[in-house]
């Protein structure tokens, strides 16, 4: 009778989990103990995947969502170091769809990006993709095909090392964070193309001003003579957002478990469409162990800022036997996710409240004052012709000479003028906060990386847009303008520098590669990454060794910049030969 | 009368001068960059602190880009060929559009009340697109008093500013004209959105039309909406009861609240004045030449 009753009890479960429509996979599953193997945890030589329809459903909104296996988010691909892979990719769509990879050296053919690197797999169809592991991390993958991304195909991948794990953990979650809205992507876009400030419920109001809030008055007449807005954080926001831990929004609760004492590994993934998060779990410092899959020394810190597509490895040691919050904030403050880790399903941690919005600075102009004698009480006239101590400096938001390369039109309504080296800058909104907050300077490569050669060439890009007309490019050419592919000859290194002229965050990836950020002196010692958040107004350094032939995509991966046309294709030829 | 219409057109083209003379002004500017043969590049980072790094690295020239697409020697060139145009075309190529009814409204006044409605739908991309706009206005329960529609090309000039042309036909007030239209419109600084047109009619008369407005957010959703509207005229245009010169000036001021940004109603007040021989016209006609209205309406778009 009692094995009868769990029958019925499960079944009853079974029936509340159908008319939830909310399947996940066991990693994803609140109230999880961490990895271990499942059955839905994909291993082994060879992987099935199928890509369809589901409804999903978190706090209350629901919608159509595009799912692997039926989940979201998609199952958790474990893998080993040194071996081969095949995965078989069916298309349940009634579209085409594809797979990237995301940070996997993979093949060029292999990296699932429809008119780049592959046809794309049409309806009904499926596609094998076969390549070696030969490199170990947290990663993952998703669709490159129309904004599938944003509708739920995304999961994680681990890969374990070949050899000892230099991160010893006793216990290991992933978090996938990820943006959910009801409301289609293509209609989110369509929005936006309307109304570049559509999703912005946070902007700068009379009631504002005459309470004290934000900027004063000349600051406001200020930027409203230049046309720009303060609060143009993120495009897409919490207004028809929910923010998701594991495909759990705050209500759903995502809780991971944990036993006082353990040394705990988070491999953290932002699978997000437009959101750049700030990641903190108050009471627990984490120390930072992987960024992009790549090893760093550890670096204890509070809080830290993952771009769209990075991951980042944390340990932590929670002690008391209590629950304690996992919160990953939106930067623009709009919304945040909690999940819980507690050593016992049905304890909740505290949802902190959404901190106070951030204002955008000059600095995220592209107008660094540091350092420059600004006159009479600090007092920037932008009026005025610049002063002796700015010769060489144009003080303008739209100066041609600043970019020589970027032809001026429609697309390009700022130009950073004096654009800072951002990399050691606390990431948008956590300037002020009063704990430890990680930047890339403070990642340093755990193994020494292994071309540190001086670059022979150097590139820069002017990461370019205009708001108002939502129009997003490099060197303010959309890829749809026929732009030209940016060409690198096989092995060579070369410094490329990312300018961004936007007063919004960019986390820009190559594919193919990994680039090791310019951050210090020791060349051995800069972070390898595959996705670099190139703060606004600022400007980001890489060295990167084209050693990968073939043709590569190249975006901002906040997926409706790429879709405006902030994208290219990278080629890496042997001099002057064919791929 | 034609100065006036010189100082219309001035303003018309003010706001691309504008730009062009902060260009002129910044290119004779403080900001010689230091060229070096090695690294063109190096003014726009000098001063800035890159560890040293950028100076030490040469600009180096470019391999060519090549005109292979690897992709092709492994799968079949034609599918290829059409997975490429696909991408290309989805990213920053795709057709957007618009229908936006910025007011419709019932104007409470005196003698008889009114009603107005002024909209303007697109589609088309980034640059160039195809817009349509009407406006007009009646007697409740009387005669239509004027209806306009325009069929107008669009192209993105600058990141602020549109050049429209097309043409314009008016089914009231009779008897009926054809207009060809040429004008500017955008985001002038400080915010306001400003428009001005053009129009020259199959009887050879031309007319001017200027016209601004202001958000100004007082919450999230309540916004309060200033705006103005202005029509000249080069000559007499007795049919149609326009005097030369300044022939009408028309303000409102209007509250309206965004229950969705593409939803709300709103209240307001509208003051609208004939001037010079347009006014003698009106009163000729046995019609006020001065009309305040309380408006009630709504805005709505998708």
């Amino acid at each position: 009778m009692t094995s009868l009753a769990l029958d019925r009890r499960t079944l009853i479960r079974g029936a509340a989990a159908l008319s939830m429509v909310r399947a996940f996979p066991a990693w994803a599953q609140s109230g999880s103990a961490g990895l271990r193997p499942a059955p839905d945890m994909l291993s082994g030589d060879r992987i099935e995947l199928t890509v369809g329809t589901s409804h999903f459903a978190t706090g209350g909104r629901s919608a159509h969502a595009v799912t692997i296996n039926g989940t979201l988010p998609a199952p958790l691909i474990r893998l080993r170091e040194g071996q081969n892979v095949q995965l078989a990719v069916t298309n349940r769509l009634k579209e085409d769809t594809s797979i990237h990879w995301h940070g996997l050296i993979v093949p060029f053919q292999m990296d699932g990006v429809p008119g780049i690197s592959f046809p794309g797999i049409r309806p009904g169809e499926t596609f094998t993709y076969d390549f070696p592991i030969r490199q170990s991390g947290t990663y993952w993958y998703h669709s490159h095909s129309g904004m599938q991304e944003a509708m739920g195909h995304y999961g994680p991948i681990v890969i374990d090392p070949a050899g000892p794990d230099p991160v010893q953990s006793d216990r290991e979650h992933v978090i996938v964070l990820s943006d959910w809205s009801p409301v289609h992507p293509h209609k989110l876009m369509q929005r936006l193309k309307q109304m570049g400030g559509y999703y912005n419920m946070q902007k700068q109001t009379l009631a504002g001003l005459l309470q004290g809030r934000d900027q004063s008055l000349k600051d406001r007449m200020d930027w409203g003579k230049m046309r720009m807005d303060p609060t143009d954080i993120s495009d897409v926001t919490g207004s028809t957002y929910s923010y998701l831990v594991n495909g759990h929004g705050t209500p759903e609760n995502w809780t991971g478990l944990f036993a006082p004492g353990e040394r705990v590994r988070l491999r953290i993934v932002n699978a997000s469409a437009m959101t750049n998060f700030n990641v903190r779990l108050p009471d627990l410092p984490m120390s930072v162990v992987q960024c992009d899959g790549q090893h760093v020394q550890p670096v204890e810190t509070d809080e830290f800022q993952i771009g769209i597509a990075e991951t980042y490895d944390v340990i932590v040691r929670p002690i008391e036997a209590k629950p304690y919050a996992l919160v990953a904030e939106a930067i623009d403050r709009s919304g945040l996710v909690r999940a819980t880790l507690a050593p016992q399903v049905g304890m909740i941690a505290p949802i902190p409240p959404l901190r106070q919005r951030p204002l955008l600075t000059m600095k995220d102009m592209g107008m660094d004052m540091s350092g420059i004698d600004m006159g009479q009480n600090g007092v920037i006239d932008l009026s005025q012709p610049a002063n002796d101590s700015m010769a060489g400096h144009s003080m303008k938001m739209l100066d041609p000479s600043v970019a020589p390369d970027v032809p001026m039109g429609p697309g390009v309504a700022t130009l950073s003028s004096m654009p800072a080296d951002r990399t050691a800058d606390r990431p948008t909104g956590l300037e002020d906060v009063d704990h430890r907050v990680l930047t890339y300077a403070d990642l340093k490569a755990l193994e020494p990386n292994s071309d540190t050669r001086s670059p022979t060439r150097s590139l820069d890009i002017h990461l370019t847009a205009n708001m108002e007309r939502y129009m997003w490019s490099f060197d303010g050419v959309k890829l749809s303008d026929r732009a030209e592919p940016i060409a690198f000859r096989h092995t060579e290194r070369v410094r490329v520098t990312l300018i961004n002229d936007t007063m919004m965050p960019h986390p820009i990836h190559i594919h193919g590669h990994f680039f090791q950020l310019v951050t210090g002196e020791d060349a051995a010692a800069n972070p390898r990454k595959h996705t670099v958040n190139v703060l606004p107004g600022g400007k980001v350094s890489f060295d990167l060794t084209a050693d990968a032939i073939g043709d590569w995509a190249f975006h901002c991966h906040m997926l409706m910049h790429m879709h405006a046309g902030m994208m290219r294709v990278v080629t890496v030829r042997h001099e002057g030969g064919a791929a | 009368m034609r100065r006036a219409l010189g100082l219309f057109l001035l303003a018309v083209a003010l706001p691309a001068k504008a730009q062009t003379m902060d260009h002129s002004q910044m290119d004779h500017g403080a900001h010689e960059m230091p060229q070096s043969e090695t690294s063109p590049a190096a003014g726009a980072h000098a001063g800035h602190d890159m560890g040293g790094a950028d100076s030490t690295v040469p600009k180096g020239t470019p391999p060519p880009a090549p005109t292979d697409h690897a992709a092709d020697a492994i799968y079949d060139p034609a599918v290829m060929a059409r997975a490429r145009a696909a991408l290309t075309h989805e990213h920053g190529g795709m057709t957007y559009s618009q229908l936006m009814i910025d007011r419709l409204e019932y104007r409470a006044q005196d003698g008889r009340d009114g009603y107005h409605w002024e909209g303007e739908g697109w589609i088309g991309g980034d640059i160039n697109r195809l817009a349509i706009k009407s406006e007009g206005e009646g007697e409740v329960g009387g005669r239509l008093e004027s209806a306009e529609v325009q069929l107008l090309y669009s192209r993105a000039i600058d990141p602020w500013w549109n050049v429209v042309g097309g043409v314009r036909q008016d089914f009231r007030p009779q008897p009926d004209r054809t207009y060809a239209t040429i004008g500017i419109e955008g985001l002038a600084p400080y915010w306001f959105e400003v428009e001005g047109q053009l129009f020259l009619s199959n009887k050879g008369d031309a007319h001017a039309r200027l016209e601004a407005s202001y958000d100004q957010r007082i919450t999230q959703r309540l916004i309060l909406q200033p705006a103005m509207e202005v029509n000249l005229a080069v000559q007499d245009v007795p049919e149609l009861g326009i005097g030369s010169g300044l022939s009408d000036v028309e303000l409102g001021l209007r509250l309206r609240y965004e229950f969705a940004r593409e939803f709300a109603p709103y209240v307001g007040v509208n003051w609208e004045r004939k001037l010079g021989d347009t006014a003698r016209y009106a009163r000729l006609e046995g019609e006020k030449p001065a009309a305040t209205s309380l408006v009630v309406g709504l805005r709505f778009w998708f």
